[in-house]
């Protein structure tokens, strides 16, 4: 059993510190005494209770501090197998009780020397529920750990994610052809993609695969920010559904299919993110757990009359998936790629392979 | 079979009286149930002769049967009430085995009466190993490797096959019984052939020592939709049942991919085998590579699904039952935010921790070490945002006299001897390896517990000794020690200062708790939720004040010996009598098997430590009108006088005179002014002093430390020598220890009352008389209500006493004062301010809800009501269980000392009735006529007549040579068997192995005094699952039912035949 030991010295000597909101309210906590003044992003929390370093290395949390709502984070350290992505992603973590002991077999460090390497700061010892209430109440909002309100009140945060330049021959183990468009994709999908006997193409959001490729399906994946911002992966998208090739997506990516289908999306109060979010398929009336992280939806009403919703969310019946009523195209705002969370409805990935 | 929508009609087998194995925790799941098919107009009949539970109470379930649980009373139930459908899962193993059984015999088809929730094949598929790993080697689950064997040559070759050391399992067994670690032949030889005495087959296993244990709680739907509501990780490894284990929901220390392989396994082998409702998978987990194997799959509700209710505030019990009428899970709401989908996983915002609460030091001669069996009598549960604040709240949850886990008190040679092999004792023995200077992963090596859970305890331990060398109390350092659980006392004492200047000096501090929700959605959604704990994370109390007049009622705490599931009872009862007379109510309590700690049992709920810190803390937030402490037991008791000094508002009797009831001395004297008799008794401190008194009052005499914490050090001696060796041995006598005696009168008749008092003056009693004579604890001892032996005069002079003395201690509310008998004499023995243990069986009996008279006592309402409750219409006996198979060694003599872990009472048209059918529903069945007796000198003329009627009934009796001489003397046929002294056979132990034993009745020399023989062969009764009577009343009064054949004819009648309803 490996495990980290507190060394002493400065690394584990802590200052006083803020949260602070841009609408000047602020939450008290503990800052390393070696971290930089914090960076801005969106504060948003997650419900789930194990995940930590999948969460944090999901770029959809680009430009999101991430407030964990379960109190004790670190105990199992970071074990790089679990990164879904090659670093993280979010701007800032909000804990309770950051764990600096931490016990696993396969990792290798703390959750504090791993976001000392990245650079990103954390502020922990918060009032992590009082802060998720807060948040839930007052809706998503901007804040920034250690800078005053009037610095962050008017700065927007986010940016399109680009991890990839060209688009890149993934693998080749089948005769079809697949095009994952990545807008910030967890590396889950990918995974989950190429355990499939396909050829696997990673394309960027703008990249036009409906000019120079000779695909079977589209597959759209998840990513952060507001979907009205792609315009450009937007306007590819039409083209593919004119096309009529079989397009999937995931959380982002149904968000953009259904803007591409002429309905239309927005802004959720605070969104979903956790495990334990229940859907409901509305055909087979069987539900789900699901993974989620989104703070964007699909308005139900502006949906086309050739599309319809399939799954709901059971708390909120929010959309949780739409698909064309006569055409393979087919998307869901949970993440049936789990990793973190549950992973019930892995089965979507059979379902587009099947359709191709 | 029925359809769903035609089921009018349910039957709910309940598990009878609390045991070792099988607690609190159906109490709460069984009413849960009932509240569940009521809502859905389903006309339930309950059979459960546990008369301590809330589950019982005419509120509940439209019929109550007290009644043994056994194949031929629930047939004759099941004939005459003719229900449309059974419920066999809300009544532990007990009533899982006892469906089963009837379901065998084809009771269920021939009634047209249809199992609701998971098919009864599916369930035989859980309980037996052999199909259950073929079930789940079809969808490649994976199981630990074993074989069944049902033969000692076939468990031998089974070991052979997967190597030593082995795990050996007992199938349909409860809590683990007959289960181990076995390393080698000689010890598999012995413990196999012990097994198959009591079950017809043992599991051979692989032995996965040292992998960490984790549960899952499924739900699922017969439409097949399936969640997990919890999971649970064990601190304490495979090796220890996770009953004895120390536990955290949710999961600490596996990662994302861990929990999620676990979870979808778990989903995919409950739909595979097709469970509806709510069952439990359990696994082991390697820590090296994250393989598993799945250990078991409770097909019902569970202790660990109690656990699970209460950690997480889904109600699992309740949505189970609607589950089983096939509603769609989807449909269902989740109850705590009332919005959103009963078809959810909670998130935790929090961690709970559970601890056993053993009680193996009253169990005189049983082992501390602790296993894969379990042994523990409750638990506790903590709830707080960090392990070690949790933790140590949860062990000063456990009354076990340990004020947080630095301030324990016991002492350790060595303490790594009580790490590997576990005892009791093991994480107060960690600690202690810790201060001693043993690294955590020595520790580590020795227990496999996780370092993560070993670093949390060496963080205590580091804060401990930073406030030792502290020399002023700065923020930082109170709020560092608040964070990880130290409570004022234990603070003050490493700072030499007193509990509440170091509080005073906190609040000045600004360091105090907060009160945050269990919302069960981790604060996503809004939820008005009553479910409430405390912690030093935060600074943002969840809720406001109750604005309306609010009454905070004390609950149990741990069952414990002593202190069960009638505690529970009264303090739900209370609750509920507050809401009526229109206060708010606020229950705090700290025991996750009970009903009181349902939050829609009082309109607010606190989980939380019943400790004189946490109660100021909470009575100052809510600024309460009243603290109600006499419901509880003597956790709540004892904090009447601690909290009434500090001025807060108790509600009844008066700290002062409770402490007058308490203290010794004081009561003593006010006996003395009363003229009212009591038995001798001195406090000594030397042993010349202890001689001088017994030379006065002369031998046996009763000899207790003055301040007993949980031990059981209360003992008779009946010589001078005796004297010595107790004084000597078991206590360290000393100005600071003294020590109680007390004349013991034997021979005595002792008697009780209950009753319901306001400003001195009686308002409602009861009298109880005990069947076994006086030296036997009232909470071992067979209770008859309403007293059918005694004198007219005897009850008048018990009532004028009784006056007397709540009078003298002017008592408002509940109270208990036990007397003895003798000669016309009557002594009172002690008086407790407070709801006794028998207050619901006087209740249930007489029909007059004593607690809530009490109650409105203490409310001040008036009360000029005239009661009957001397001369009823029928007769109740209650009947102590005993748990004594699952305790190796411990001699099952019923003696000063509580041993007893539940109880049960059944009604009858006369005495013996009541007492055969009570007796019977402590779980014994009487398999045949064949009787072994063996009594001593004194006692023998006593049977004469009863043994004959019997013999002449048919019955064939065995008898040792003393007693054999004296029965064919007396002209009654007996075969010989010779002692066990004697090394010869026919041997008593021959017998009993050749199974041509069916009861035993073995009555000890004198009491308190063990003989070899006789303890043998008590022992040998227990471990061979064979009846058996120690005590010379009650053993004459079975004999006398078990040769009267219109006893064992009767028609099962229901609680409303005897008493109707109000």
């Amino acid at each position: 059993m490996h495990g980290n030991r507190s060394k002493g010295g400065d690394f584990f000597s802590v200052k006083r510190s803020k949260l602070i909101l841009s609408d000047g309210v602020s939450f008290e906590g503990d800052v390393p005494s070696w971290q930089a003044e914090g960076q801005i992003g969106e504060v948003v929390f997650s419900t789930g209770m194990t995940g930590y370093t999948e969460s944090l290395t999901d770029p959809s949390y680009s430009g999101q501090i991430l407030v964990f709502t379960y109190p004790l984070i670190g105990n199992y350290g970071i074990d790089e197998s679990s990164y879904e992505s090659l670093r993280i992603y979010a701007s800032g973590v909000v804990v309770d009780t950051l764990e600096h002991d931490w016990s696993h077999s396969k990792s290798t460090k703390s959750l504090l020397q791993w976001l000392k390497e990245q650079n990103v700061p954390i502020i922990f010892n918060v009032d992590t529920r009082a802060l998720t209430k807060y948040l839930r109440t007052r809706g998503t909002t901007i804040g920034s750990i250690g800078k005053s309100a009037e610095k962050i009140a008017s700065i927007k945060p986010f940016t399109k994610f680009v991890r990839l330049e060209n688009p890149r021959e993934f693998i080749k183990k089948g005769a079809k052809k697949v095009i994952l468009v990545d807008c910030g994709s967890k590396e889950n999908i990918v995974r989950s993609l190429s355990s499939m006997p396909i050829s696997l193409k990673v394309v960027p959001y703008d990249y036009d695969y409906t000019e120079s490729e000779n695909y079977d399906g589209v597959f759209i994946s998840n990513g952060p920010g507001d979907p009205q911002d792609y315009k450009q992966t937007i306007e590819i998208i039409k083209k593919a559904l004119k096309i009529g090739k079989p397009v999937y997506g995931i959380c982002l990516g149904s968000q953009l299919l259904a803007l591409a289908s002429g309905a239309k999306t927005y802004k959720m109060q605070f969104g979903n993110r956790g495990h334990n979010q229940p859907c409901i398929d509305l055909e087979t009336k069987k539900c789900y757990i699901t993974s989620q992280n989104h703070g964007y939806a699909v308005d139900d009403k502006s949906l086309p009359t050739n599309w319809k919703v399939i799954f709901r969310n059971l708390n909120d019946n929010s959309v949780e998936g739409i698909a064309h009523k006569t055409k393979p195209f087919y998307a869901v705002q949970f993440h049936p790629e789990a990793c973190p969370g549950p992973t019930d409805t892995s089965f979507i990935f059979e379902r587009f392979y099947k359709s191709l | 079979m029925k359809a769903i929508k035609d089921i009018k009609r349910a039957v709910i087998i309940g598990s009878g009286g609390l045991r070792i194995g099988q607690a609190g925790e159906f109490d709460y799941s069984g009413s849960q149930a009932i509240k569940a098919l009521k809502e859905e107009k389903i006309y339930t009949i309950l059979i459960n002769p546990n008369i301590a539970t809330v589950q019982t109470d005419s509120d509940m379930a439209d019929k109550v049967y007290f009644q043994p649980l056994n194949v031929e009373t629930v047939t004759k139930i099941l004939e005459k009430e003719r229900p449309d459908a059974v419920l066999l899962s809300f009544g532990g193993q007990t009533a899982l085995n006892l469906g089963l059984k009837l379901y065998d015999l084809g009771v269920f088809k021939r009634l047209n009466i249809r199992v609701l929730g998971t098919p009864v094949d599916v369930i035989k598929t859980t309980e037996d190993r052999d199909l259950f790993k073929v079930a789940l080697s079809q969808i490649g689950t994976k199981t630990a490797r074993s074989i069944a064997a049902e033969t000692l040559n076939d468990a031998i070759k089974a070991a052979d096959k997967i190597g030593y050391p082995i795990m050996m399992r007992s199938g349909y067994s409860l809590g683990g019984l007959g289960s181990g670690r076995i390393d080698n032949k000689t010890q598999l030889k012995e413990r196999v052939a012990e097994v198959l005495k009591a079950v017809p087959q043992v599991l051979i296993e692989e032995y996965l020592m040292g992998w960490k244990e984790v549960e899952y709680e499924v739900v699922r739907d017969s439409l097949g939709n399936t969640i997990t509501v919890c999971n649970m990780e064990n601190l304490d490894p495979m090796g220890i049942h996770t009953g004895e284990s120390i536990v955290v929901a949710p999961s600490q220390t596996l990662t994302n991919e861990e929990y999620h392989h676990l979870r979808e396994v778990a989903i995919k082998t409950i739909n595979h085998l097709g469970i509806i409702g709510e069952c439990n998978i359990q696994y082991a987990l390697n820590p090296a590579d994250g393989d598993y194997r799945v250990i078991e799959v409770n097909a019902r509700l569970s202790r660990s699904s109690a656990l699970a209710s209460k950690a997480t505030g889904y109600p699992l019990a309740f949505v189970a039952t609607k589950l089983m009428l096939e509603k769609p899970l989807y449909e269902l709401r989740n109850s705590v935010t009332g919005k959103t989908s009963a078809f959810y996983e909670p998130a935790l915002d929090y961690i709970a921790v559970k601890m056993p609460r053993w009680d193996l030091a009253k169990l005189k001669s049983s082992d501390h070490n602790i296993g894969s069996e379990m042994k523990s009598v409750g638990e506790v549960m903590a709830l707080g945002r960090s392990f070690p604040e949790a933790l140590q709240k949860a062990i000063r949850m456990l009354n076990i006299g340990a004020k947080g886990l630095s301030d324990h008190p016991y002492t350790f040679s060595d303490p790594l001897k009580e790490i590997y092999p576990a005892t009791d004792r093991r994480i107060y023995a960690i600690y202690e390896a810790l201060r001693k200077g043993h690294s955590v992963d020595k520790i580590h090596d020795l227990s496999k517990i996780d370092n993560w859970f070993l670093w949390q305890i060496e963080k205590i331990f580091k804060i401990e000794k930073t406030l030792k060398t502290s020399t002023k109390l700065e923020y930082d350092l109170m709020l560092e020690a608040k964070r990880n659980g130290f409570s004022d006392y234990v603070i003050a004492k490493l700072v030499n200062s007193d509990e509440q200047k170091v509080r005073a000096k906190r609040i000045s501090l600004g360091i105090k708790p907060v009160f945050k929700q269990i919302d069960t959605l981790a604060g996503e959604y809004d939820a008005e939720t009553n479910y409430l704990y405390s912690t030093y994370h935060g600074n943002v109390n969840d809720i406001t004040p109750l604005k309306k007049k609010s009454i905070i009622v004390i609950g149990s705490g741990p069952y414990s010996i002593g202190s069960s599931v009638e505690f529970d009872w009264s303090a739900v009862n209370t609750a509920k009598t507050l809401q009526k007379n229109g206060y708010k109510t606020i229950i705090v309590n700290s025991n996750p098997e009970t009903v009181s700690t349902d939050y829609d049992r009082s309109d607010r709920l606190y989980f939380e430590e019943l400790s004189l810190e946490r109660m100021q803390d909470i009575a100052d937030f809510e600024n309460c009108k009243g603290i109600v402490v006499s419901v509880g037991g003597q956790i709540a008791n004892n904090l009447a006088l601690p909290l009434g000094k500090l001025k807060y508002p108790i509600l009844g009797t008066k700290p002062q005179d409770i402490d007058r009831a308490e203290d010794r001395q004081k009561f003593s004297s006010m006996l003395n002014k009363l003229g009212v008799d009591q038995p001798n008794w001195e406090e000594v401190t030397n042993l010349s002093r202890a001689k001088k008194f017994a030379s006065k009052v002369g031998y046996p005499i009763l000899i207790r430390p003055s301040y007993v914490l949980s031990g059981g050090a209360m003992n008779v001696v009946t010589n001078e020598r005796e004297l010595e060796e107790y004084l000597e041995a078991a206590t360290r006598l000393s100005p600071d220890h003294p020590v109680v005696m007390s004349q013991f009168i034997t021979g005595a008749k002792e008697l009780e009352i209950d009753g319901v008092a306001q400003d001195g003056k009686l308002i409602i009693y009861a009298i109880s008389e005990h069947i076994e004579n006086a030296g036997v604890h009232s909470g071992d001892a067979t209770v008859v209500y309403p007293a059918q032996e005694l004198y007219i005069a005897t009850i008048r002079r018990a009532k004028e006493i009784t006056k007397k003395v709540i009078k003298g201690l002017n008592i408002t509310g509940p109270f208990n004062i036990q007397f003895i008998a003798k000669n016309n004499e009557l002594k009172v023995i002690e008086c407790n301010v407070r709801a006794s243990r028998s207050f619901p069986f006087v209740s249930k009996v007489s029909g007059y809800n004593f607690i809530e008279i009490a109650t409105e006592s203490m409310l001040g309402k008036k009360n000029d009501k005239h009661y009957k409750t001397l001369e009823l219409d029928h007769v109740a006996v209650k009947n102590p269980q005993f748990s004594y198979n699952r305790l190796k060694g411990a001699d099952p003599v019923a003696g000063v000392e509580m041993a007893s872990t539940g109880e049960v009472a059944c009604f009858g048209n006369d005495e013996s009735e009541a007492f055969y059918y009570s007796w019977l529903a402590t779980d014994q069945n009487i398999k045949g006529k064949n009787l072994f007796v063996s009594l001593s000198d004194a006692k023998k003329h006593t049977f004469t007549d009863s043994l004959k009627a019997l013999s002449e009934q048919g019955w064939n009796l065995y008898s040792t040579p003393g007693t054999h001489k004296f029965l064919i003397d007396n002209g009654i046929k007996t075969t010989r068997l010779h002692k066990l002294s004697e090394g010869k056979k026919p041997s008593i132990a021959s017998a009993i192995d050749e199974r041509k034993i069916d009861l035993i009745v073995n009555v000890p020399t004198n009491n308190g005094l063990i003989t070899t023989d006789g303890y043998k062969i008590r022992r040998l009764a227990v471990d061979n699952h064979i009846p058996l009577i120690s005590n010379s009343e009650t053993g004459k009064l079975l004999i006398k039912c078990l040769g009267d054949p219109a006893l064992h004819n009767m028609q099962p009648k229901s609680w409303d035949e005897y008493v109707p309803r109000p």
